[in-house]
């Protein structure tokens, strides 16, 4: 399992790629491979976006991310973990998140990577704010939980 | 004898601070900690952590804590 918070822009793919050629002890136990990648659109509500900044709480965001992905491995039959999360200022087009889970079945690598990204976002202290041409706002959360 | 106070987001741009470091003599719970550092009433929707655990404002806290306060999150992706 691996958690990583980054400032710069990554390429999901290959980081996916990485880690699981660095982890010799997966090959042959998983079947599925589940990835999710969040990316930065050029729109939200109706406004064009020029940018966003991501700010967290570094360290209770590392401990809510890690305690996620216990969960997850908890609950599902699950192999492995890989979250990465950005934070400061990103670009349209830039990957905001990935989350990548291996397990011996698809059912259960869906399952897991569906509920990390759920509860990564209601629980990890990120918050976002958009540069939009009328300036600078603050993104209000979807729902509370 | 202090406790750490942190604001995130649109609640440290309405104080104009990110971080302050109060004495913890006379402190009990969270909202105390809000109540001396921030000096404006304690926004409704606020989210607060003692010791980076997501906490009520009634929570007990005590010296050397870590008290943060900020808005619901916005992490992820859509």
């Amino acid at each position: 399992m691996k958690i990583l918070l980054v400032a710069e822009a990554f390429d999901p793919w290959r980081e996916v790629e990485r880690y699981q050629s660095g982890q010799p002890g997966l090959a042959g136990k998983f079947g599925a491979t589940a990835v999710f990648v969040g990316t930065l659109r050029d729109f939200n509500r109706g406004n064009e976006v020029q940018s966003m900044t991501l700010e967290h709480y570094a360290p209770m965001t590392r401990r809510h991310l890690e305690r996620v992905a216990e969960e997850a491995s908890a609950r599902w039959p699950i192999e492995d973990v890989l979250v990465i999360h950005r934070y400061g200022e990103l670009r349209p087009n830039d990957p905001i998140v990935c989350v990548a889970v291996w397990a011996a079945h698809r059912d259960a690598a869906f399952d897991a990577c569906r509920y990390l990204i759920d509860e990564l976002k209601t629980r990890a202290p990120f918050w976002k704010q958009e540069l939009t041409p009328q300036g600078r706002r603050w993104v209000a959360p979807e729902k509370t939980k | 004898m202090s406790i750490t106070v942190r604001f995130f987001a649109s609640i440290r741009e309405k104080l104009g601070k990110e971080q302050d470091i109060i004495e913890s003599k006379g402190i009990t719970c969270a909202a105390d900690v809000w109540n001396r550092s921030a000096r404006i009433p304690l926004p409704g929707n606020t989210l607060v952590a003692v010791n980076m655990e997501y906490a009520r404002p009634d929570q007990p806290v005590r010296d050397g804590d870590e008290v943060a306060f900020f808005p619901p999150v916005t992490g992820g992706a859509r």
